[in-house]
């Protein structure tokens, strides 16, 4: 029995699609602009997978530049957002 | 051969881990649970996809590894973050038995100050209503 890989990460990557609307519900119906960071955080956990199953599905190993990419931009933005809740209305 | 079962079982385990970890994200109460849902389980699972594809494919091993130590160093670092953030901008908790055990320690919002220890918890408002400074379901 041979497995055709592309064909599976394929298939790896419709999975994915179901944590994505499980964070996109969250983003949307999140009561606090705290859930809707933690779904930033899960968005940018499943976009990395994506991208790296999209190396698997295509050759292009430019996509894991991709994945490390969106590595690298979920750390400085959840921290700007954590820095901006905890400064949140403390003005108002 | 062997290398190539174990990649795609690296790869379904760590998109049954996201999967989890989505699944946590939608149904769990609160934002503290659902915060270690998302960065605990959705960081494993993203470094088990990328151990799946390092195994798959070898000509360019620096990027997953790259991007598989700079989830792992820094998701914990923004789960704390976003905790404390959270914590600080007063969203409520669910299920907590023993209360608050930071009150008084650190300055939550909406919370009683350091002289009086009792703090509201069971609200299920977050932060609605902050933008117009309304405070609802908080005494």
């Amino acid at each position: 029995m041979t497995l055709d890989i592309p064909t599976f990460a394929t298939g790896l990557i419709v999975v994915l699609v179901i944590p994505l609307a499980l964070a996109a519900y969250r983003m949307i119906r999140g009561p606090g602009y705290a859930d809707r960071f933690v779904a930033l955080d899960m968005l940018t956990a499943v976009g990395v997978s994506i991208a790296g199953l999209t190396t698997v599905v295509t050759g292009y190993s430019a996509f894991l530049d991709i994945a490390l990419g969106l590595a690298l931009i979920n750390f400085v933005a959840t921290a700007a957002f954590a820095t901006f809740l905890e400064r949140k209305d403390s003005d108002r | 051969m062997i290398r190539v079962s174990i990649a795609v079982f690296m790869l379904c385990a760590g998109v049954a881990f996201i999967a989890i970890a989505g699944l946590g994200v939608a149904r769990l109460p609160d934002v503290f649970q659902r915060m270690h849902s998302a960065t605990k389980a959705g960081g494993i699972g993203s470094s088990l996809v990328m151990v799946g594809i390092l195994l798959l494919n070898v000509s360019s091993p620096i990027t997953p590894l790259l991007t598989i130590a700079f989830m792992l160093l820094t998701l914990s670092v923004s789960s704390q973050l976003l905790g404390r953030s959270a914590y600080l901008s007063g969203a409520s908790f669910r299920g907590m038995e023993r209360g608050d055990a930071l009150a008084g320690v650190l300055p939550r919002r909406g919370a009683p100050g350091p002289a009086e220890r009792e703090v509201s918890l069971g609200d299920d408002t977050g932060l609605e209503g902050a933008g117009d400074g309304v405070r609802i379901g908080r005494d």
